[in-house]
């Protein structure tokens, strides 16, 4: 959750940073075993901390599972579906295997697909682009490209994808030529969609590290295009 | 979670089909825009839990043939203005569809 929706709006706890609360070394609060640190705590803190305490009193979850689960968090990054995707761009065979069996190719590439979801890859070519929005909630590749962003889950998003996906490409920096179909992929159910962007010009002979580079979020949802070298 | 291996599905690649208009009082993620419009069928993608039953704490068993569906976007949303060739995908299960 982001900070501003922390700190303002109708769900506002009280929650303040304090120079008293314990903090990593990226600033974000914890506690240490032993020692209580409430100070600046609102609601929705302390009643975290709380249901915490029990939940591991009850045996519920182990000491460290929510650690854990934080760690295993920081390690989806949109860099996994980059590495993919450059992958993709630079072995055909890779590409294939990834398009016709994606959920085995993830997992032997060493990602972990969230909910054991099954994941579908989608090519965007120059006769056909694909968008990926969830109009009911937020589903996405979480494994392959971190948390969604926040623009990702909004209302504007959601139902603009679908009704307008051109316009908002264009928002995004992508415009499509006309005879370019584009096919909005509505994603509520029990499957993840990955999207290959098309690879740029005038990457022929780079490296797949380099490669992975111009493969940003954007463009594996299908909203934008792979960046072009030297645009950075 | 898929299972193709009790896989029987009513519907076949290329079959047109019509999205029921129906809103149950339970969970379901059939979107509003696309209830009562006709669609064509791209690919049967297997038996998958049942989300519907699932949300209200059933283990949504047994499986259900799940069908990738395209609408045109044209026929989804009246003025629809970008382009006549675009479309729309979506993952729906059979218990929503009915043959056109």
């Amino acid at each position: 959750m982001s900070d501003n929706h922390d700190q303002g709006g109708f769900y506002d706890t009280g929650w303040r940073p304090s120079r008293h609360v314990h903090r990593d070394e990226e600033g974000r609060p914890h506690d240490h075993p032993g020692i209580q640190e409430d100070t600046g705590l609102g609601v929705r803190a302390s009643r975290a901390l709380a249901i915490h305490e029990l939940l591991v009193e009850k045996g519920v979850i182990g000491e460290r599972e929510v650690d854990e689960m934080m760690e295993s968090w920081s390690e989806r990054v949109p860099a996994n579906g980059s590495t993919l995707v450059a992958k993709a761009w630079s072995d055909p065979e890779f590409k294939k295997q990834l398009l016709e069996n994606p959920k085995e190719t993830v997992i032997e590439s060493g990602f972990v697909p969230e909910h054991n979801a099954d994941i579908v890859v989608l090519e965007n070519t120059d006769d056909v682009h694909y968008m990926v929005v969830c109009t009911l909630c937020s589903c996405y590749p979480t494994a392959l490209l971190g948390p969604p962003p926040d623009w990702y889950k909004s209302f504007s998003y959601r139902s603009r994808a679908v009704t307008e996906p051109r316009q908002v490409m264009s928002e995004f920096g992508l415009e499509l030529k006309d005879e370019t179909e584009v096919r909005v992929v509505d994603s509520n159910s029990e499957l993840r969609f990955l999207v290959i962007p098309r690879r740029p010009e005038q990457t022929e002979g780079w490296s797949v590290k380099q490669l992975a580079e111009l493969v940003n979020r954007n463009s594996m949802i299908g909203v934008a295009s792979a960046t072009k070298p030297g645009a950075k | 979670m898929t299972d193709r291996t009790n896989s029987k599905p009513a519907f076949a690649v290329g079959d047109l089909v019509v999205v029921k208009d129906e809103t149950p009082p339970n969970h379901h993620r059939t979107p509003w825009y696309i209830k009562g419009r006709q669609g064509v069928v791209v690919e049967f993608i297997g038996m998958y839990v049942n989300s519907e039953t699932r949300a209200h704490g059933a283990d949504g068993l047994p499986t259900l043939p799940m069908y990738r569906v395209e609408f045109e976007q044209t026929h989804l949303w009246t003025n629809y203005s970008e382009s006549p060739t675009d479309k729309l995908w979506i993952d729906l299960y059979e218990h929503w569809l009915i043959s056109a």
